[in-house]
């Protein structure tokens, strides 16, 4: 030691503060580094997309209390390669799968608590595990973990600059309260999630479409550190312009809504754009994951807008939602309350329910070729609806060390986990509870591995 | 009930919940909304009293202020269930009593105890009254008993007349369309979460008691504070069983079952009310409503003295102080009685209905879900 430094110095400094990086920051601590976590948002919004989630899928080839009957590794792995359509990478979707089958226990013995299934009223899941009390029950169980094996938490505080020499960290800036200070750790992780509420890169990416999208999760999440990886030669995968787009409530949220506004009753009414026209098949696909393909379409309407309207026996039939719908007695009322033409409306409906055959439309396009029912029973009811953007597939290539790849080797202390580097196995499509078993696997790995490489 | 400010925020933040679901494994009120698109008001007067406040869907929700949804359901179902004791009541006015709780208490007790000791001093003779009675037959010496038995009695009948036409109201508001066969099969289960309180579990790891941390300490004092009431009430109708069935007369011997159990009755009391207290003192206030608080507050301090003063009433009996003592623990116990529908005891009764409602739904397979993403 030549003198006292400025600047504290720790083993490992996580940024972030979802899923991945709690995974990260208890991991390395239980390796005996000392860790500081930094997390952007105020505590009482901490937590990022990770407070929103519900469940995550893990591999198990017997039931357990929380999880019933078995999820094999080659059905897990056929999943994974029939949603991104082959654009995974091989190595990490296995280290991801089998590093699934112990997240379950490790986050129980982690303070987390899981549901019984038997328990409530959640859907069937052998694929998945719930969370009591979801999301923000486990955010909370970690962050008092980790505050009580002694990591070090900081609210309020955004990196704002890693300085890079070569492929070494050095310092990283950290801007709290308006007043900006360096840090200097050993290992670095990065477990800052993806870009998906920075409008500017949207707009990059998506063009004016970005203006109309609802942003699902935190504000908080805003690539920009991603951007200074990038930036400094960190190497890309996936494509920005790829993205887990759904239909949301218009009326909810701008930014954070989270579960509560997915529409997810398309299947019993029919949707029309803001000309009071219809524009796709609300019958191709009943499946549960339906309003997944809703998004992109709505996103392709002009203003970004579109309606489900349904009758009254479309509405018994779908979930509640967090808003009541809108409501009236004719469909000409309700067009006026939408805001839509009404004689457009009601000549759209009448079309609809003209060509209406057993459970089918007839030389009607576009057709609605599963459950269509004329809508005649009043009170009619409608949602607005937008595109609500998740994530994208877009973040930074990382090497089974969970370490930041450049183009032409890696960086040696910086450790990327979670969604920020999803896109390495996830390049395309979704899987329900995909996201937290990814940032809590990948992040336990690079809490571990910087653990390592800090001790070194 | 036309709907106003209660009712619009807690069917507010009821439909945010239904769409949710996240918490439908930490308590029966959601698996009670599940599915549902509308709440009547006697939905809300059903659901308000079938949470019990653990305030674990408080520091679990995802939309706890400041987020702009600012959802707050524990909160908004304990105004609404406030509300639900004043609506229940009966007669109506007395619905007015919960209002300005402590001070109704404090007149009525107050007022009871002190006319009570008022008239122990006046109609007793000094000599008696500050004689140290020992033997068969003592405490009437300075309370006659059918005194003693029939103002009690007054007091309690009354109590039970007007909690039991609430009560039938409020099962009347709230019962499902349901057999009579379901519902007494609904008994069991129903009296099971009752006695266990398994609602102040949180789904398993327990409950928000003060804290983001998890504990069972809430529900526990409880327990040890019922536990300790029921041994005080078994104490006097054992006591009543000796006088009139055995014609063994009060005080008893400090090993006798009423002694034994109305002094261990007593002391477990004062552990859960003294638990209790100091939880109260420690909660995070927002998930909670200030006027149920305050009848906590009102309620456990009412209860302390009752027991305190019946473990006076032991500590002192072979002293001249017990004439004075035990007319005050009779004035406290009878003012109690008298205030019973005015007080947080009506929580047990409206909860006790709404988990019987709960289970007898419980038997219907419940809609499931698609909560996960
Ligand atoms: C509405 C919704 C529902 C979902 N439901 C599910 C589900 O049921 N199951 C499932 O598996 N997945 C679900 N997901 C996806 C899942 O939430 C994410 O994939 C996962 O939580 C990502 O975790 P993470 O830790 O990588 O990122 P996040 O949880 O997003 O955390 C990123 C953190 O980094 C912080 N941060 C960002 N920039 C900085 C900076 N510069 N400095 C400091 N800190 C910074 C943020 O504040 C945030 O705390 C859902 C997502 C949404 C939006
Ligand atoms: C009949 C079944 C009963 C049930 C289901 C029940 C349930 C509950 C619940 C859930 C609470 C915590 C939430 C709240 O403050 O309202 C509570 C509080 C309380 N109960 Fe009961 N109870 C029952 C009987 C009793 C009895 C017999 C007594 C008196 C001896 C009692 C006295 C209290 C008091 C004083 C509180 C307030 C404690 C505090 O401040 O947190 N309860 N009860
Ligand atoms: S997380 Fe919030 S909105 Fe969702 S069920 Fe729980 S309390 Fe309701
Ligand atoms: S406070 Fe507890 S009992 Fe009440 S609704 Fe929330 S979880 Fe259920």
């Amino acid at each position: 030691m030549t003198g006292a430094s400025p600047m504290p110095t720790i083993d490992v400094l996580v940024v972030g503060g979802g899923s991945a990086a709690l995974c990260a920051a208890i991991a390395a601590r239980r390796h005996g580094a000392t860790v500081r976590l930094v997390e952007q948002a105020p505590v009482h919004l901490r937590g990022g997309n990770s407070r929103h989630a519900r469940n995550f899928r893990l591999l198990h080839d017997e039931a357990h209390w929380y999880v019933p009957d078995s999820y094999g590794e080659d059905a897990f792995l056929r999943d994974l390669h029939r949603v991104t359509a082959g654009a995974t990478d091989e190595v990490l979707a296995r280290l991801l799968i089998r590093g699934s089958a112990d997240i379950a226990p490790w986050l129980q013995a982690n303070g987390v608590a899981l549901q019984d299934p038997r328990s409530g009223v959640m859907p069937h899941s052998k694929r998945t595990a719930f969370f009591l009390g979801g999301g923000k029950a486990m955010i909370n169980a970690l962050y008092a973990t980790a505050a009580s094996i002694g990591v070090e938490i900081g609210y309020d505080s955004e990196v704002v600059a890693l300085q890079l020499d070569d492929a070494h960290c050095g310092e990283v800036v950290i801007a709290r309260g308006g007043i900006a200070g360096p840090i200097v750790a050993k290992a670095v992780v990065l477990a800052c999630g993806g870009h998906q509420a920075d409008r500017a890169w949207l707009r990059e990416s998506f063009g004016d479409i970005a203006d109309g999208l609802v942003i699902r999760g935190t504000p908080y999440v805003t690539g920009r550190v991603l951007r200074m990886l990038l930036d400094a030669g960190a190497k890309p995968v996936g494509d920005p312009a790829q993205a887990h787009i759904v239909a949301v409530d218009a009326r909810g949220p701008e930014v954070d809504g989270g579960i509560v506004t997915r529409i997810t009753a398309i299947p019993y009414g029919i949707v029309v754009d803001r000309n009071a026209k219809r524009f796709h098949d609300e019958g191709e696909d009943a499946r549960k994951t339906h309003y997944a393909r809703w998004g992109a379409r709505i996103a392709q309407c002009p203003g970004q807008i579109a309606y489900l309207i349904m009758d009254a026996a479309g509405r018994a039939r779908a979930l509640p939602t967090a808003l009541p719908p809108i409501e009236a007695d004719s469909v000409a009322a309700l067009a006026a309350k939408l805001e839509l033409d009404p004689q457009a409306l009601s000549a759209t409906v009448a079309g609809f329910n003209d060509a209406v055959r057993e459970s089918g439309t007839e030389a009607l396009v576009p057709p609605k070729s599963h459950g269509a029912a004329a809508l005649t029973t009043p009170p009619f009811a409608a949602y607005p609806m937008r595109p609500g953007l998740t994530f994208t597939h877009f973040g930074v290539a990382v090497d089974p060390q969970m370490r930041v790849l450049t183009t032409d080797g890696h960086l040696e202390n910086i450790f990327a986990g979670g969604m920020i580097m999803a896109a390495n196995v996830l390049g395309r499509g979704y899987l329900a509870g995909l996201g937290v078993t990814l940032s809590a696997v990948f992040g336990r790995l690079a809490g571990e591995e910087a653990a390592r490489h800090a001790a070194r | 009930m036309p709907p106003d400010d209660l009712t619009d925020e807690a069917d507010r933040v009821l439909r945010i919940c239904t769409a949710c679901m996240y918490c439908d494994g930490l308590c029966a009120v959601f698996p009670a909304i599940a599915g549902k698109h509308d709440f009547t008001p006697n939905d809300l007067d059903y659901l308000a009293n079938l949470c019990h406040n653990c305030r674990g869907c408080w520091y679990a929700c995802q939309y706890a202020p400041p987020h702009p949804f600012a959802v707050n359901l524990p909160n908004a179902l304990a105004e609404l269930r406030q509300r639900s004791y004043a609506d229940y009541a009966w007669p109506r006015w007395l619905g007015a009593g919960f209002a300005a709780n402590a001070g109704v208490v404090t007149a009525i007790v107050g007022g009871v105890t002190t006319l009570t000791l008022l008239a122990t001093a006046l109609l007793v003779p000094a000599e008696v009254l500050f004689a140290a009675h020992r033997g068969a037959g003592a405490f009437y010496q300075v309370v006659p008993w059918p005194i003693m038995a029939g103002a009690a009695a007054a007091a309690l009948l009354w109590a039970v007349i007007s909690i039991g036409v609430s009560a039938i109201s409020y099962w009347r508001s709230i019962a499902p369309r349901a057999s009579l066969g379901a519902t007494l099969r609904a008994l069991v289960p129903a009296l099971r979460d009752i006695v266990t309180l398994r609602n102040l579990g949180g789904g398993g790891p327990g409950c928000n008691d003060a804290s983001e941390k998890f504990s069972q300490q809430r529900r526990w004092c409880h327990h040890i504070m019922v536990a300790g009431f029921l041994a005080s009430v078994a104490s006097t109708l054992i006591a009543a069983l000796y006088h009139h069935a055995l014609a063994i007369e009060a005080p008893y011997p400090l090993t006798s079952l009423p002694v034994l159990s109305g002094g261990i009755g007593g002391v477990a009391m004062l552990i859960g009310i003294g638990g209790l207290l100091r939880l109260e003192r420690r909660a995070d206030r927002a998930p909670s409503a200030a006027a149920e608080v305050r009848l906590n507050l009102v309620f456990l301090v009412l209860l302390a003295l009752v027991a305190a003063s019946g473990l006076a009433v032991l500590a002192l009996r072979d002293t001249p102080a017990m004439g004075l003592t035990l007319s005050l623990h009779l004035g406290l116990v009878i003012g109690s009685f008298v205030v019973l529908p005015v007080s947080k005891a009506v929580h047990g009764v409206y909860r006790s209905m709404a988990l019987l409602r709960a289970a007898i739904d419980r038997a219907v397979p419940r809609p499931r879900r698609g909560g996960e993403e």
